[in-house]
């Protein structure tokens, strides 16, 4: 016997008496789970108790003192840009559609070499505690702080409501809390890191989930390597030669993949083509991704965190190599899925393969009715409970933060509070925003929400970026032009939004759904007069078609009589999924105009000292207190 | 020699105009430039040859270079080793950079970057 049987039979000793049953966790084995939960959730507390008594300034407050190094910064940029999206949605996509998924990953580690090369140490010699720091330094300060204090809330917003949503569902599904109850927890389990620890807090939480989400994904591969072999070539034979594989994708290409063998049906598991359909949507998605991490307000402050330009690229590197290696296994745990679990069952738990990796965990530990199946899926649902609840926390932080230091402390009172005012007003802010968090998120059960991430985005990519990148290396620009872009590129990429094919047009979702039905009589037909099938065969497919139209009809039903959809269009007019291959020149383009058809005296007197600062970090501490 | 600068700046900040105007400074900042913008512009480039190629060339893709693993796979691989060796070329020319900056600012009279770091909490 192998290793690898001996392993199973080990584990197989392991289990209990079980039912299966038809949710991911069983009845008997929330209480497991929940433990679980219970654990990592106690060791961030904990943290967060530690950290509480650290904070007592401002200056701890929004950026934990400048204080962290540019390692466990590094961890931190990473637990904050991870979320459940890359753990669960990537491994999810590349197991269900091979190689599109995996496309997905590249964006979003290329995305750092922007924030590498030019945002993140100019940011650091130039700004405080928020991105409307480094406007005001050459433009008028309370109307930049004012403008870029909304633009940070509301692209925080989007990613927040996905985010909730998204955690609400998980915790639902693998402990079975009711939706509200569960997005409640998350909320308040969040604020209380903000609220007691601040960004001390935050970036120990950060730093925690990034290890355990890269401990549990190097187990997971290292498990499905001990099965399949190393990665490799061998590796791969066994992908394309994975029955359940072959069959998905048979059943993804439909009538062109009638005629291709199974070797070849598993080859095209690896060829780009099943998920992303228009060249050009990837391509305005691409830009959102590789352009947006740069001007995301929660990841730019993660710079004030470190002490010196030097530490914050030494953290952006950190940070590449963790990000990048984790989506590389990402890859591992994408076809290890599709092989073990196999993607009739991933769909089954969720249409979206979601619940891939967490299956994943459990099947490599012995399947649904084991105990170290159980417990390992348990553990990776918590590490996913800490992704979202690390990434929201983050989020809070930056609005709550644009909030009280850009708008109270720097619009309303102009500048004029003491520190403990500051420190006050901040954890108002984290208050209120968590507050309002948490109603979006029960609010919000049931939506698709899966295209607020890329808006977010799309919006940080077209607004936050073009002013960021432009106040800081042209001298041109000007508190007109901020202004302009930051508009501009908010409004187009929203509205761009409200009219593209990711509304709901009723219109044609009946279409949709009457094609189906349609398509299905005609299979019902054809089978009822094939008489080269086998009638066991032929009554399982009758029975197939016949369930996908009733389930079209139920469909067709609840979709109900509207005609048009949010803003009262039939059909969408952008024909893009994601705006960003036009909201983004034309924030760009604001940019330019608006500085270009207005004069401001400070924005040019100020453009050698910022020009100084930001390239050679001079001044920078002495400058501190502006 | 100084250019007017028309915001006083108070006697102990450093002489901004001055650093600015220095041919140090000038020399430094045109090859970071050079350097960070047509590095930047590379990558970006390779990026999106990946979903340009996968959209129009997919054909090439679909070559089977070491047993099943294709042209396609190999190319997106690559491209986290591009962002990789990007990281580590920008380190090390970027401390090349610290150090000229450093220079400068000894050269003028004014504290380095760092010299002086935020009072630890």
């Amino acid at each position: 016997m192998n290793a690898w049987k001996q392993t199973r039979v080990t584990l197989a000793l392991l289990s209990l008496a079980p039912t299966a049953s038809a949710q991911t966790v069983g009845e008997e084995w929330r209480a497991l789970t929940f433990g679980v939960f219970a654990a990592i959730i106690a060791l961030t507390m904990y943290v967060t108790w530690r950290a509480a008594r650290k904070v007592r300034t401002s200056a701890d407050f929004y950026a934990a003192g400048s204080s962290v190094s540019g390692l466990q910064n590094g961890w931190a940029i990473a637990g904050d840009y991870l979320s459940a999206a890359s753990f669960l949605g990537i491994a999810g996509l590349i197991s269900l559609y091979g190689y599109d998924g995996f496309m997905y990953s590249v964006g979003w580690l290329v995305a750092y070499v922007t924030v590498l090369l030019v945002i993140a140490e100019p940011c650091r010699n130039i700004g405080k505690y928020t991105m409307g720091d480094i406007l005001a330094f050459r433009n008028n300060p309370r109307v930049v702080r004012a403008a870029m204090a909304l633009s940070t809330i509301t692209v925080s917003t989007f990613y927040l409501t996905a985010q909730m949503v998204g955690g609400g569902i998980l915790v639902k599904t693998l402990i079975g809390i009711d939706y509200e109850v569960s997005v409640i927890v998350v909320g308040v389990l969040m604020l209380s890191y903000v609220l007691f620890g601040g960004m001390v807090a935050t970036t120990y939480v950060q730093i925690i989930k990034a290890i355990l989400l890269v401990l549990a994904s190097l187990v997971m591969v290292g498990l499905v390597w001990a099965q399949y072999g190393f990665a490799g070539p061998a590796y791969f034979e066994q992908v394309v030669g994975n029955p359940g594989i072959q069959a998905r994708v048979a059943s993804l290409l439909g009538e062109a993949g009638g005629v291709l063998t199974p070797a070849e049906l598993g080859q095209r598991f690896l060829e780009p083509g099943l998920y992303l359909k228009s060249p050009i949507d990837q391509i305005s998605l691409g830009m959102a991704l590789v352009l947006g991490t740069a001007g995301m307000p929660h990841i730019l402050m993660r710079f004030f965190t470190v002490p010196t330009a030097q530490a914050a690229r030494i953290s952006v590197i950190w940070a590449m190599a963790i990000i990048g290696g984790f989506y590389v296994l990402t890859l591992f745990l994408g076809t290890g899925a599709a092989m073990i679990v196999g993607p009739e069952r991933i769909l089954a738990a969720d249409k979206g393969g979601n619940m891939a990796a967490p299956l994943l965990a459990q099947y490599l530990g012995g399947g649904p009715d084991a105990l170290l199946g159980n417990l390992m899926l348990s553990f990776v649902a918590a590490v996913a409970f800490a992704t979202i609840v690390a990434v929201v926390a983050g989020l809070v932080l930056a609005a709550a933060s644009a909030m009280s230091h850009d708008i109270w402390v720097g619009v309303i009172k102009g500048d004029q509070a003491t520190d403990a005012e500051e420190t006050r007003a901040a954890r108002v802010c984290s208050l209120i925003v968590g507050a309002i968090a948490i109603t979006i998120g029960i609010l919000a059960q049931g939506q698709n929400v899966a295209h607020l991430v890329a808006l977010a985005f799309a919006v940080a990519a077209s607004a936050n970026l073009p002013v960021i990148l432009l106040t800081l290396y042209w001298r041109r620009c000007n508190t007109a032009g901020c202004i302009a872009g930051l508009v501009v590129g908010t409004v187009s990429a929203v509205g761009l939004l409200l009219v593209s094919p990711n509304m709901s047009y009723p219109l044609q979702q009946r279409a949709a759904q009457q094609e189906i039905i349609r398509l299905q009589e005609v299979r019902i037909a054809n089978l009822e007069k094939d008489l080269t099938l086998v009638d066991e065969a032929r009554s399982q497919a009758l029975a197939a078609a016949r369930a996908a139209s009733a389930q079209a009809k139920k469909d067709l039903n609840r979709l109900g009589t509207g005609t048009t959809s949010l803003v009262g269009l039939e059909a969408p007019w952008f024909p893009l999924r994601n705006p960003g291959l036009l909201s983004i020149p034309l924030g760009f383009l604001a940019v330019l105009l608006g500085s270009l058809l207005y004069r401001d005296p400070r924005a040019e007197a100020r453009w050698q000292e910022l020009h100084v600062r930001a390239n050679t970090g001079i001044g920078r501490a002495a400058a501190n207190a502006h | 020699m100084t250019a007017p600068d028309t915001v006083p700046t108070p006697a102990s900040s450093p002489p901004w105009a001055a650093l600015a105007a220095a041919p140090a400074f000038r020399d430094l900042h045109a090859r970071k430039s050079r350097f960070l913008w047509s590095l930047l512009a590379f990558s970006v480039l390779y990026y999106f040859l990946l979903p340009v190629g996968a959209a129009w060339f997919g054909d090439w893709y679909a070559v089977k270079v070491l047993g099943p693993v294709n042209a396609g796979l190999l190319f997106a691989l690559s491209q986290f080793l591009i962002a990789w060796g990007i990281a580590w070329w920008y380190a090390r020319r970027a401390d090349e950079f610290d150090r000229i900056a450093s220079a400068l600012a000894t050269d003028l009279g004014v504290e380095a970057a760092g010299a002086r770091r935020n009072p630890a909490s």
